[in-house]
């Protein structure tokens, strides 16, 4: 009976499995990319503070858009398999061979490429359109923000630690970040000991900190809110502790707290080095003082004298 | 191997596995230095601490070379060896670090600046001080005392330095003292020293800055 039910299937003809495909991915992905898009799209992180984290936003919001057809294609053609082409009682048949099919490598190979293609030159606009999308661009970045000078921020870090100075306020240093919105702010990144990372996540901005290194990077706040700081780059025992809170404000509101903290913190300003890029604990030439009060060696260059081993 | 032979191997082997297993959790899981509790008398903790730039092999037999902290016991008056502390919440807590190590320069200026405390203010040897030039005094910086929870930051001012078997019991020191007000939120708050003084590591940053017991702690706040 089973091998009768073989024989008239076989004599059936075959339906066009493509088509019965294509007819039900297409309303699934129409429906997840609809949903991505509008639905979850306007959460997805880091959110859209600043001009690099909405960048990054339409950027996820994008690949996402992208790979959903195709995943909704992955499991449509799967679940179809194991529905239509699954293996029946008494049928012992093998498959017939397939040998390729040009129509289907061509598709194949055409929208591979399209989307590949399309995804590579889309993320190299966003890379430069958005002054470099919040990430660190070395000592010379190429990506530069327009609109004249940009608010400088220089972020130390230190174990474990972030310090901020303000260079265009008389360089005082403060133990949290404010930023003014809708300015263009350059992010001047550098370490005191070990490598960190500047992490801004609401900002979108991310660099790491390296120490005798100046690292620029980017953003533009766009919303007022705040902001948390976390170190992205392992750093110790207690790197995960490393985090600072920060504040996007208004102009006035930044103008206002800046005067006031310049004043307040005048005396801590006043025995700062003199703002630089980097800094070196072996160059700072008021060490020298402070070592042969101590009856320390190291003012001839290291920070510590030869007595000490690099490592024990 | 007969088969009782090969059983007692096998239990042997299994008892040396679990015996290994405890023997690594109680030892760096669950050791590490102890919990000194102060509890509040009239609403307020009096928190005696000292650094010491090395301590004599009984009292920190593991590294005794390394600088370290150590904090007084409330009940007893022994020193004992930790950095963990435990104080109640919304509580004024009074610190006293008597200081017998060295000068060592802070890296970061922004860490000689006096935060967080009540007033704004530590006093070194009872003469307020609200900022601190580490590189060229006229007072010098040995260690900082930092919760960055709570914003507060305390430069330490340097010691003679002569006392070289710690816990010191003379009365070479320096005195910083200074009050604060423990948060509402109970929990674990970090403190650390903010000045690289692990000498012999690379920068100074290793070792007894990178080590609970020496120069980083918690303070845990209870209810």
């Amino acid at each position: 009976m089973a091998a009768a039910d073989a024989v008239a299937g076989a004599q059936r003809p075959e339906p066009n499995h493509g088509l019965r495909i294509f007819l039900i991915w297409l309303p699934i992905a129409l429906v997840a990319d609809l949903l991505i898009w509008f639905v979850w799209g306007p959460h997805m992180p880091p959110g859209d503070m600043s001009s690099s984290a909405g960048s990054q936003q339409l950027d996820i919001n994008v690949m996402a858009v992208m790979a959903a057809p195709v995943m909704a294609f992955v499991l449509t053609y799967g679940v179809y398999a194991l529905i239509v082409w699954r293996h029946r009682e008494g049928d012992d048949e093998d498959g017939p061979p397939i040998h390729g099919n040009t129509r289907i490598a061509a598709t194949w190979i055409t929208v591979t490429s399209v989307i590949v293609l399309s995804l590579a030159i889309f993320g190299t606009v966003q890379l430069v359109g958005p002054a470099g999308a919040g990430a660190g661009e070395g000592n010379t970045p190429i990506w530069k923000p327009s609109g004249g000078t940009p608010l400088q921020v220089q972020v130390i870090a230190q174990q474990w630690r972030f310090t901020y100075r303000y260079p265009q306020f008389g360089g005082f240093e403060t133990t949290s970040l404010m930023l003014p919105v809708g300015q263009n702010v350059q992010f001047n990144v550098t370490s005191l000991d070990v490598v960190h990372s500047f992490w801004a996540y609401q900002l979108g901005v991310k660099a790491d900190a390296n120490p005798g290194v100046n690292n620029v990077a980017y953003t533009k706040p766009e919303h007022t809110g705040n902001i948390e700081v976390r170190c992205a780059e392992l750093c110790g025992l207690w790197h995960a502790d490393m985090t600072t809170a920060g504040q996007v404000v208004s102009t006035s509101a930044f103008n206002t707290w800046a005067a006031s903290t310049k004043v307040q913190l005048a005396a801590l300003t006043k025995n700062l080095p003199p703002y630089s890029l980097t800094y070196s604990p072996n160059l700072v030439p008021q060490l020298g003082k402070a070592f042969q009060q101590a009856g320390l060696t190291g003012a001839g260059g290291g920070y510590y004298g030869p007595q000490y081993p690099v490592q024990p | 191997m007969s088969l009782p032979a090969r059983v007692t191997t096998l239990i042997v082997a299994f008892l040396a596995v679990v015996g290994g297993v405890i023997f690594v959790v109680a030892h760096y899981l669950l050791g590490g230095p102890p919990t000194v509790d102060f509890t509040a008398s009239g609403g307020q903790v009096n928190v005696v601490m000292q650094t010491d730039a090395s301590s004599s092999p009984a009292s920190v037999p593991d590294h005794p070379t390394w600088v370290s902290y150590f904090i007084k016991n409330p009940v007893s008056g022994d020193w004992v060896h930790t950095t963990l502390f435990q104080v109640p919440a919304s509580t004024r807590v009074h610190v006293t670090i008597l200081g017998y190590d060295g000068s060592t320069p802070v890296r970061n200026q922004v860490w000689g600046q006096v935060s967080g405390t009540a007033g704004g203010v530590a006093y070194y040897g009872g003469t307020p001080v609200k900022t601190v030039n580490g590189w060229n005094g006229p007072y010098l910086i040995q260690h900082t005392f930092a919760i960055p929870g709570l914003n507060l930051n305390v430069p330490v001012e340097a010691g003679p330095g002569t006392c070289s078997t710690g816990p010191c019991t003379n009365k070479a020191h320096s005195t910083t003292t200074f009050s604060f007000e423990t948060p509402a939120q109970t929990g674990a708050y970090r403190w650390q020293c903010f000045v690289p003084c692990g000498l012999s590591y690379l920068d100074g940053n290793g070792g007894p800055m990178q080590t609970i017991g020496y120069m980083m702690g918690n303070m845990q706040v209870v209810s």
